[in-house]
């Protein structure tokens, strides 16, 4: 099982830095967003794998799942969503001003002086 | 009054004229004029208690860790130097009311010199070197405003700007100074500091700290060679020139030196570096001075001359020398801004302040003509007048100076600096006031309101008082020597006096006033010499060292950050890998203390599809929309993992996060292209493809190697699920920690995501009013549209599942402490209540039932969550400290009421808020011309705008 989970998370970092590296912003929003899966996942993992022991307290239960990575993760969960939306409406709002979606400046020439 | 008042008065009074200019510039003058007096005023009330030799202290702790604590301390020197920062100030701002235009605007200038006079009070006051340092670089800033203030002029910019580096890199050397000087001592508090000198000067840290911290004052006080950034910023206004270079900004390096100097003087090193650049300056400034024509430029050059002079005092270590500089501080702040003052008033009168057109004025000024006369009289070191005072105390130090053995070199250099003193002293007279009346004046000089000349007037009271009668100054001066000396040395029990008898100081002096005139008898052919010598233009080095530092910066920075963003991505992921494979070689590994868990069919079917969806993803994202069905997937089996992996909370957060991402996206992919061309190479894509494999088999390995051991060091966690329930009142540990253990991260939190979504908002708002707009407005869909715009199946589900969405919504916010649920996951799925109205009903029918605006509801959540926190202080307990009880009203079961769940309240209402603002912003993009807005949301559109039907 933990080979299982450590490897979906190195599938997805991967996965994520390859789109990250594309040209146009769409693949690049979504290899953020694989990465933080990847991400998330990888912080979550650092409470290390718990069956059936959710950390909801009852009167018979001794052992529970790490609650800190899960509210961690939690709070990032809701924050990237909300970087997710800013990295796309800077997308859209850069390809609706200058009608193309490509993600690097174009080279332009060596300013002059600091005035 | 309380310090804590005394320094807090100015800055909260800045914000007041700023925001009343409206008001007229009586009021905001008068206004400025009242916070001032009322800080004086608060001042003056600690006389009686230090007069008597305590130091009044106020101390709050701020940050104690760090060793920064609002500590502010009132002895004789604080005072003295606060007197003449607030005491001017008062005169400076009558002045000023007068002084500037109508078209300048006055509140902000008030605003400005507030903020300026907050922050030198704040540096006298401050016991805390730390804090005096954060004053410090607020008076930097605050004068770069004063400087700049015109900022149509490019010589007020310029010089604003050269006055920020200059003293802005100073401050960073004196901030390395002093935190030297605090290692030393383990104490950042100066009361600490000045009892620690023997530990100071036996360190083998002291000269670099001494050297570091005099930088620091040197910028400041424009001491040799820092001293060009001082005429500059004459560019500014004549109250700003009259205020900062008489008895503030610049003073502030002084001070410094005078506050430090129990510790840091009596070292050879002290002696050489602080008297020699004293010397230098002095004589250095004094001949520029008397080649300068702007009566401004003259008096600033005068002003660095007299600063390298109480430098110089300072510097020979001895508490003669420190009581002269002591008493040459009050004597040159009182005349220095008197003179400052009338030439604003020559300027103001005729329009020039060129010594070279002006003459004669002394018929058409005649009060002018007392003021300015009086006072350079007293610079010059003209007897009955307090200058003379000073200078004689100043030449009396300078011989008993020795310097390489030798007794003479620095008498010779003071008695020729003080000779070129009066030299240009006798020129500021001669060739304003003296002469016949020119025709050629701009404008027809006269006295000025009374206003302005009031002012200068009474400081030259002051002069001429402390001139006559000096024993009146003598006990305020040595009750300030005393705190200068703290104990190092005693007093010197020199009086003050007109008459020393005949003495060789008095000669020199002689010397001095002799030699000044007979040098401006002959000033003609000495102004040829001067101009046929070629002298390095400060101004132009300085402009050819930050062209070089430009150019550098732009050799380094260029190169790399050449907006290609891709790059920037692999340079990191490269660099993020390699320094961790450094860390995983060099470190060491420890056996595996956990078994690995058996996998069942379930999981690794779910592992299956994860890894399908995401090399799906990398080799099918061309296509955009199946990217997006790709993703969904992946986050799908996320969730599902999480579920089984005990995270319930994780689970229904991810699940509704997950919702709303996608129908973002779907919202984006509305403008942007369907699909991605094909426009990397193959040796590209090979490289990014390494690349990404490298960093995902980093991560692997990493989370493979830790799945398999335990912590090395114990786990807080164990904390939170012993305290969740007894200190918490919770069962969900999970939603404790979120809304109580670590309630100041979730506040932060929902505030980031507020601020996002405003961002957002801002960013369409700017894409609809730009020229994008009509592109919006006008454009062809590249989908073809579905005729029926609100599909009435959709529309009427939507609308009776809502009730139950939102009830269910309710249920797992209310048991979200106890049960897996809460704030977050609640305002998610509320959300998703209200897009589906958006997405079924339409923008403007949902827009229209809108009751509170999407930002509002946001502030609300910020406001409820925060509001929450402060209530605790009113039980006299930190922020956020939350409290529960159990209540039970019949016939109900007894139930838990939990501020918590207030503060979740505010993360419910902040969620909802942020999502769906973010969403209502990019479905306000999709809106187009020619298709009305449905007021009804069931009915049938039959014309299709298909573009395959348009363009055919």
């Amino acid at each position: 099982m933990e080979f299982l989970v450590a490897s979906a998370i190195g599938i997805m970092t991967a996965a994520g830095l390859y789109l990250v590296l594309r040209l146009r912003t769409f693949p690049v929003i979504i290899g953020i967003s694989l990465l933080t899966y990847a991400v998330n996942v990888f912080l979550f993992a650092s409470g290390r794998l718990t069956f059936g022991a959710p950390p909801i307290l009852r009167d018979d239960v001794l052992a529970y799942a790490d609650p800190l990575p899960q509210a961690l993760v939690l709070t990032a969960i809701v924050i990237s969503f909300g970087m997710t939306a800013v990295v796309v409406m800077i997308a859209l709002g850069a390809f609706l001003g200058g009608d193309t979606d490509v993600v690097d400046d174009p080279a332009d020439p060596v300013e002059g002086d600091a005035s | 009054m309380s310090l804590f008042l005394i320094v807090a008065l100015p800055f909260l009074g800045a914000l007041l004229p700023g925001m009343m200019n409206s008001a007229g510039r009586q009021a905001c003058a008068g206004v400025t004029f009242t916070i001032s007096l009322m800080a004086f005023i608060g001042l003056l009330t600690n006389l009686p208690a230090i007069w008597t030799g305590d130091v009044v202290v106020a101390r709050f702790d701020w940050i104690p860790l760090l060793g920064l604590n609002l500590t502010l301390m009132l002895d004789a020197l604080g005072f003295f130097f606060a007197c003449l920062i607030l005491g001017i100030g008062l005169l400076i701002i009558a002045y000023a009311r007068f002084y500037l235009d109508r078209d300048d605007n006055m509140g902000e200038f008030f605003t400005y010199l507030l903020l300026f006079q907050g922050a030198m009070v704040g540096i006298v006051l401050s016991d805390n070197i730390l804090l005096l340092l954060v004053f410090w670089e607020l008076t930097s800033l605050s004068s770069f405003l004063l400087i700049g203030y015109w900022k149509h002029l490019p010589e007020g910019r310029q010089g604003a700007r050269m006055a920020l580096t200059v003293t802005g890199m100073g401050g960073l050397a004196l901030i390395g100074g002093m935190l030297i000087l605090g290692q030393i001592v383990g104490s950042y508090d100066l009361s600490v500091i000045l009892q620690n000198r023997e530990a100071i000067q036996s360190s083998p840290l002291y000269v670099p700290a001494l050297v570091l911290i005099l930088i620091g004052c040197f910028t400041k006080s424009a001491q040799f060679p820092f001293h060009f950034w001082l005429p500059h910023a004459m560019a500014a206004p004549t109250p700003v020139s009259a205020y900062l270079h008489s008895a503030t900004m610049v003073k502030a390096g002084i001070f410094l030196m005078a506050r430090m100097w129990p510790v840091l003087s009596g070292t050879p090193e002290w002696f050489f570096i602080v008297t020699g650049a004293g010397l230098i300056t002095m004589v250095l400034g004094a001949v520029i001075a008397l080649f300068k024509h702007d009566l401004k430029a003259l008096l600033a050059f005068s002003t660095v001359s007299h600063l390298g002079l109480i430098t110089m005092l300072l510097g020979t270590g001895t508490a003669f020398g420190a009581m002269a500089a002591m008493f040459h501080i009050l004597n040159h702040a009182t005349f220095k801004a008197a003179l400052f003052m009338s030439a604003g008033i020559i300027d103001h009168g005729a329009h020039t302040r060129d010594i070279q057109r002006l003459g004669g004025l002394r018929r058409l000024m005649p009060i002018t003509f007392a003021i300015a006369t009086l006072a350079a009289l007293s610079m010059a070191g003209i007897p009955l007048l307090n200058g003379f005072l000073s200078k004689e105390m100043m030449l009396e130090e300078a011989l008993h100076t020795t310097v390489f053995g030798s007794p003479y070199v620095v008498p010779g250099l003071a008695a020729l600096g003080s000779l070129f003193s009066a030299a240009y002293c006798f020129r500021f007279i001669s060739h304003t006031f003296l002469g016949p009346v020119q025709k050629t004046y701009p404008a027809p000089p006269h006295d000025p309101v009374a206003g302005l000349w009031l002012p200068p007037a009474i400081l030259v009271v002051l002069v001429v008082v402390i001139g006559v009668a000096p024993f009146l100054a003598e006990p305020f001066i040595k009750f300030v020597t005393a705190a200068v000396l703290g104990g190092v040395a005693e007093v010197p029990t020199a009086h003050f006096k007109i008459w020393h008898g005949l003495n060789f100081a008095l000669y020199l002096s002689i010397f001095a006033v002799v030699g000044g005139l007979l040098l401006l008898l002959m000033f003609g052919p000495a102004l040829r010499l001067w101009d046929a010598l070629p002298r390095p233009e400060a101004k132009r080095i300085f402009e050819a060292v930050i062209a070089a530092a430009v150019r550098l910066a732009q050799l380094i920075v260029l190169p790399l950050h050449n907006g290609a963003f891709s790059k920037y991505a692999a340079i990191f992921a490269v660099t993020v890998v390699g320094v961790g494979y450094y860390a995983w070689t060099t470190g060491t590994v420890g056996e595996p203390t956990r078994t690995a868990q058996d996998a069942n069919l379930v999981q690794i079917a779910g592992w299956l599809m994860l890894v399908a969806a995401t090399c799906g993803l990398v080799f099918l994202h061309r296509n955009r929309l199946l990217s997006l069905i790709l993703i969904g997937i992946v986050g799908l089996v996320v969730s599902v993992g999480f579920v089984f992996f005990s995270a319930p909370d994780l689970a229904m957060t991810q699940l509704t996060v997950e919702v709303v991402t996608i129908i973002l996206l779907l919202l984006a992919l509305n403008f942007l292209p369907n699909r991605t061309p094909v426009e990397s190479s193959v040796l590209r894509r090979t490289r990014d493809g390494a690349v990404a494999l490298a960093g995902g088999a980093a991560t692997m390995l990493l989370s493979y190697h830790y799945l398999l051991r335990d912590t090395v060091a114990p786990s807080i966690s164990e904390f939170h699920l012993a305290n969740s329930y007894y200190g918490g009142g919770g069962t969900n540990v999970v939603n404790v920690i979120l809304v109580d253990f670590r309630g100041f991260d979730t506040y932060g939190e929902i505030i980031v995501l507020g601020i996002a979504a405003l961002l957002i908002y801002a960013l369409t708002e700017t894409l609809l009013d730009g020229p994008t707009r009509a592109k919006l407005l006008n454009r062809k869909p590249d989908q073809p549209r579905a005729g029926n715009m609100h599909p009435m199946m959709m529309v009427v589900l939507t609308r009776v599942i809502m009730p139950v969405i939102l009830m269910v919504a309710f249920y797992i916010f209310w048991r979200g402490h106890n049960e897996p649920g809460g704030g977050f996951i609640a305002g998610l799925v509320a959300s998703i209540a209200v897009v589906m109205q958006y997405m079924a009903s339409g923008f403007s029918w949902t827009s229209a039932r809108l009751r509170y605006p999407y930002h509002g509801v946001i502030g609300a959540g910020v406001l409820i969550a925060g509001l929450t926190g402060i209530g605790s202080w009113f039980f006299a307990k930190p922020f956020l400290t939350s409290d529960f009880t159990y209540v039970r009203i019949p016939p109900f079961d007894e139930f838990e009421l939990a501020t918590a769940a207030l503060f979740d309240l505010g993360v419910f209402l902040a969620v909802v808020g942020a999502v769906m603002l973010s969403l209502e912003s990019f479905s306000r993009l999709a809106r187009r011309a020619h298709v009305p807005d449905a007021e009804h949301p069931m009915d049938i559109d039959p014309s299709r705008d298909d573009p395959k039907e348009e363009t055919a």
